[in-house]
């Protein structure tokens, strides 16, 4: 069943590029995206049973196993993520088509919109399923490249003055992060993940504090996290609804992901994790106070995204299997809802002729739909009782007084007024789009029934998720667990000791005479690990006397 | 293992003026930039594979002697990746410039807003807000780059190219051999 995993990257990369040869004709376009995406999404439900039953699944692609060749691994995190961005990425290409049938050949997506949305499904499933730092890095570029043609599709002056800010700091955070695989592969002469976790234990740990400092800034550009959040509120809200409702949902989730994976198969020791929570903390004040002033849902709603990502990186930074357990399940949740409240924002846009909330008004009265979906997914994102917001946070809450730490409890704390600032937040601009009385006449449109089915499934989605809250909770318990004690992860990548099966006979024989288990105590061996790390062991005390000084 | 300290010098003085040139506000500056830092990047990856050897293949070289392949198939690899972007950078720099006749990487809407909203020396804007959105304002907002007696009809134009039909034709004086293929662009890509 391994070859499942190949399969979410390959898919949308093959349609993408008969999406490409056929940019003559649209429809055939949107038909195979929507085969596609329907395609990667049948296949990450099969690998969320296999993964849960079988344990992590590997490929080694080209046949060459871990310490030559690259590997994909999907394990419970992996699956989860890739199932919730394809249910994403299908409902908002069903949106997206929608709009370009009604909208008729002027309004619809340009010709490259399918190519480029599938090579962004491709990038987003190869950071999900990179067993390999630079793998990781190469699918981060990959959905980036595709990232800055959607955002500045059509090359209108705003998108292109909102399209050069991000397209700045994503290049600089890319930059960082291969800065930091540049210095990882110097100190441990591997960038495969499960090799560096096992072997980033013997180095000094000043020097792993940096390295682990210089990831994390470069992933949390990426999520958006406080104070590297400042590009998001300004570049989201100028795009076409659909790429900035996936936008919101996936780019940063990735940023998310990535974190994840670093604190905990790489950076065990918890020597950021203060850090990572006060940055947490931060994330969701700032956001938040961000959002209450703002007076355009759309920008509202880039806010309190930013404000939602400091929950996750709370139930991060907690370092337990409860507060991972609840990231994972708020990261399900945020990418939906957030989608969702962003397509809704579209149709608002539609039916309203601005997303300004002095200038809309009165659409309970014309569009009591768009009123229903709105507040539903806007009282979802707040958390209130019955819904799968109020899980999570209450999953993230219960971890935080779990820990019991002061800044634990200070974390809980500024959650809980968070969620009613997002209330408030929400409310406010429900009230003001959908209660006041208009200040001006609104146009006499109609919002397209086939847009608002995609934007309601998503909504229900997210709203499902509650019901299915006890399973999935102990989907992401089991994940949690499997992901703090590493050792499933590590095990399935390296099969046989160090050297997998994948060498020349060549190598097998220069390499028969390691058998430890420990790679690290025999570096001879590999040709990855090279004479440097018996170098660097005797190096160590000097490197401990600089750590000293 | 020392590193060559000439390539550590090589590696400092390429990421230093790259980050110098990204503080700039034009694009072009930027995207040298850019490719400054990449390509200090991609000389420390190869610091990072440790000293040179002999070719790494077996019956060729001992082993011991062997240099690092990997970081050059990393280096590679980056520089493939850091070409595709260039040129889109570049495609957008020059993009900004026929739409604004500049290719400068503008203020923030929000900082815009900030800047105007403090130029008028006011404490509340929402009261008194009332049928202006963002669009509008940030047309209205002085941008830093731009000359402060601007003429309206630069703004006008500016607005009409945020929407969705784009007229670029009225934005800039251009001969028709440079609008041409432009519109020709234009038309294809929708």
């Amino acid at each position: 069943m391994t070859w499942l995993v190949s399969l979410p990257v390959i898919i949308p990369m093959i349609a993408a590029g008969l999406a490409l040869a056929l940019s003559k004709r649209n429809r055939a376009q949107g038909i195979i995206s929507m085969v596609a995406l329907t395609a990667v999404l049948g296949v990450s439900i099969v690998l969320i049973f296999v993964t849960h039953t079988q344990g992590p699944q590997v490929v080694n692609v080209g046949g060459w196993a871990v310490p030559v060749g690259i590997a994909l691994v999907a394990d419970r995190l992996s699956a989860l993520m890739l199932l919730v961005s394809a249910v994403v990425l299908l409902g908002v290409l069903a949106y997206s088509l929608a709009q370009g049938l009604a909208d008729g050949s002027k309004g619809a997506p340009v010709a490259i919109f399918h190519p480029t949305y599938l090579v962004l499904a491709a990038g987003v499933a190869t950071a999900f399923l990179s067993g390999d730092l630079f793998n990781l890095y190469v699918g981060f570029e990959v959905l980036l490249a595709a990232s800055f043609v959607l955002l500045t599709l059509g090359g209108t002056g705003e998108r292109i003055r909102a399209g050069s800010i991000y397209v700045i700091v994503s290049l600089l955070s890319s930059i960082l992060f291969l800065i930091s695989i540049a210095m990882i592969y110097a100190a441990l002469g591997t960038l495969n993940l499960a090799q560096l976790s096992e072997r980033i234990i013997e180095l000094d740990a000043g020097l792993r504090t940096v390295l682990q400092i210089m990831l994390l800034m470069g992933f949390a550009i990426k999520a958006a996290v406080f104070p590297l959040s400042a590009w998001l509120p300004d570049s989201y809200p100028t795009a076409p609804a659909p790429v900035t409702a996936v936008f919101a949902g996936l780019l940063t989730k990735v940023g998310v992901y990535a974190i994840i994976r670093a604190q905990t198969l790489l950076f065990t020791d918890g020597t950021l994790d203060t850090i990572l929570m006060v940055l947490a903390v931060l994330t969701m004040l700032v956001g938040i106070a961000g959002a209450v002033a703002q007076d355009d849902i759309k920008r509202l709603l880039s806010f309190t995204l930013v404000s939602h990502i400091g929950y996750m990186i709370f139930g991060i930074s907690l370092a337990s299997d409860v507060g991972l357990s609840a990231a994972i399940f708020y990261v399900a949740h945020h990418i939906t809802v957030q989608t969702a409240l962003f397509l809704v924002a579209g149709l608002i846009e539609r039916r309203g002729g601005s997303t300004s909330l002095d200038r809309l008004g009165s659409l309970a009265k014309v569009a009591p739909v768009l009123g229903v979906l709105f507040f539903v997914s806007a009282m979802n994102l707040a958390g209130i009782p019955p819904m799968s917001g109020f899980l999570g946070k209450v999953g993230l809450l219960q971890a935080g007084l779990a820990d019991g730490s002061g800044l634990a409890i200070a974390g809980v704390a500024v959650g809980l007024g968070t969620s009613l600032l997002t209330l408030y937040a929400v409310v406010k601009a429900w009230n003001k789009a959908f209660w006041q009385q208009a200040p001006q006449v609104l146009p006499e449109t109609t919002v397209p029934r086939a847009m608002v089915g995609p934007a309601a499934a998503l909504v229900a989605i997210g709203v499902l998720i509650a019901f299915v809250g006890g399973p999935l909770y102990a989907y992401t318990d089991a994940a949690a667990r499997d992901l703090r004690a590493r050792t499933p992860y590590v095990n399935s990548v390296i099969v046989d000791g160090e050297r997998g099966a994948g060498e020349s006979s060549q190598a097998e024989d220069s390499g028969a005479a390691e058998d430890a288990t420990n790679p690290a105590e025999d570096p001879s061996g590999t040709e990855t690990a090279d004479p440097r790390p018996s170098e660097r062991a005797s190096d160590e005390p000097s490197d401990d006397e600089a750590g000293e000084r | 293992m020392s590193p060559s300290l000439a390539l550590v010098g090589v590696v400092g003085v390429l990421v230093g003026t790259g980050v110098y040139l990204l503080l700039e506000r034009s694009l072009s500056r930027v995207v040298i930039g850019v490719t400054l830092i990449s390509n200090g990047v991609n000389v420390l990856f190869l610091i990072a594979g440790g000293a040179a050897g002999g070719p790494p293949l077996i019956g060729t070289t001992e082993p011991e002697q062997m240099s690092d392949p990997l970081p050059q198939a990393l280096v590679l690899t980056a520089i493939v990746i850091n070409l595709g972007l260039t040129a889109f950078v570049l495609a957008m720099a020059y993009r900004s410039w026929q739409l604004h006749g500049h290719d400068e990487v503008q203020d923030d809407l929000e900082d815009r807003r900030i800047a105007q909203r403090a130029a008028r020396d006011e404490i509340d804007s929402r009261a008194d807000d009332l049928g202006t959105d963002l669009a509008a304002e940030a047309a209205e907002a002085r941008d830093e780059t731009e000359k402060v007696g601007l003429d309206s009809s630069h703004h006008g134009a500016q607005l009409a190219a945020d929407d969705d039909e784009v007229s670029a034709d009225a934005t800039e004086p251009r001969d028709p051999s440079v609008g041409d293929p432009s519109a020709g662009s234009g038309g294809g890509a929708r």
